[in-house]
């Protein structure tokens, strides 16, 4: 096996480690403090728009009012619709100069 | 929360598999440029199609492929590198702690093989599913996971084909899909306790730490200022009617059964 081979195969063994890691962690502990549960219903809120946060400040004006206008959409339609209707709105804004 | 009985009748299996399916075609766009730009990118590094097709089949993580290849163009020792791939997926950490809650049901076997596909999206799309049916069929779980899998591969052995031929992805706007696909998911969870101060506290803190530390700081930092709030500001009774003890659940309710 290649140098390279093995260097991958190590990168895969470290992410593999962080996506069942939380898990093994987790359930050494037989009961769950409520606090604990409520910071992990927020995860997905949380680290989302912690992911998603610099797309606001680091691209462009376009890009920044896509965002907003696909949140908005969010709030009334499904996910495939405000996809749709956020990415045409950054290839508009671009497309005129934003 | 509904009280959704799980049917393990054949067409209840395929109608969960097919809304995962379903369910994945947003995000479809969005991989197959970034698979099939890695492609193009590994190639051009001096991987061989082997070693590409190796590193998406087992590695299968966006963010750790870019930053193992960036890295490995620097001649950055092989420790620091696994390091980086195991910094900038921290947040797997999370994701894995949150979900686990849901396969307590599933057999090692599967367990093991649903940690594998633990990517952003699908960590999020099952927990949007918890919210909207009150538990996660494994078949939707499976279907949404394998859908995203056989299109990344497709698409980086796509890429490490013809990557010459990929013309600017930003020219359709599908550079931009993942953070509009992350929007509505994340909004997807605004039923949830003290979903906009959590929110709040998690975009500001990521972009302090972004404009500061840098990225991919800003993930880490953030979603945790996120998740002391809602730790600090939860009672007793908030968490009762997202998860069930094991228990008191009934069987098929709150999670992944098998």
């Amino acid at each position: 096996m290649s140098d390279l081979v093995l260097l991958v195969l190590a990168c895969a063994v470290a992410t593999y480690v962080t996506r069942a890691g939380g898990f093994l962690i987790l359930s050494r502990f037989g009961r769950i403090h409520h606090r604990v549960e409520a910071a992990l219903d927020a995860v997905p809120a949380a680290v989302l728009t912690a992911l998603v946060a610099p797309a606001l400040i680091n691209r462009g004006l376009a890009e920044t009012l896509a965002v907003v206008i696909a949140a908005l959409v969010a709030l009334r339609f499904s996910l495939t619709v405000t996809v749709a209707i956020g990415l045409s709105a950054v290839v508009g804004l671009r497309a005129v100069g934003l | 929360m509904s009280q959704t009985i799980v049917d393990y009748s054949v067409p209840s299996m395929w109608r969960d598999a097919l809304d995962g399916v379903r369910d994945a075609l947003p995000v479809l766009m969005a991989i197959v440029p970034f698979a099939a730009v890695f492609g193009a990118l590994a190639r051009e590094a001096g991987f061989s199609f082997g070693d590409v097709m190796i590193a998406s089949a087992t590695i299968y993580a966006g963010a750790s492929q870019y930053v193992m290849l960036e890295l490995w163009g620097t001649q950055a020792p092989a420790w620091s590198i696994v390091l980086s791939v195991f910094v900038v997926n921290f947040r797997h950490i999370l994701y894995s702690a949150a979900i686990g809650r849901r396969f307590t049901r599933l057999s090692p076997l599967k367990k093991t093989l649903a940690f594998f596909l633990l990517t952003d999206p699908q960590f999020a799309t099952a927990e949007r599913r918890m919210v909207t049916h009150g538990s996660i069929a494994p078949a939707y779980y499976f279907g949404y996971g394998l859908s995203l899998y056989t299109v990344w591969m497709i698409s980086n052995a796509l890429g490490a084909l013809f990557g010459a031929l990929i013309e600017d992805p930003a020219a359709f706007g599908f550079d931009f899909i993942l953070p509009l696909y992350f929007v509505g998911l994340a909004l997807g969870f605004r039923t949830r306790p003290n979903f906009v101060v959590i929110m709040l506290a998690s975009g500001c803190a990521s972009l302090l730490a972004y404009v500061s530390v840098g990225s991919p700081w800003h993930i880490t930092v953030g979603g945790l200022a996120g998740l002391v709030l809602a730790a600090a500001l939860s009672k007793p009774d908030d968490a009762v009617p997202l998860v069930e003890p094991s228990e008191t659940a009934e069987p098929g309710r709150g999670g992944l059964n098998v």
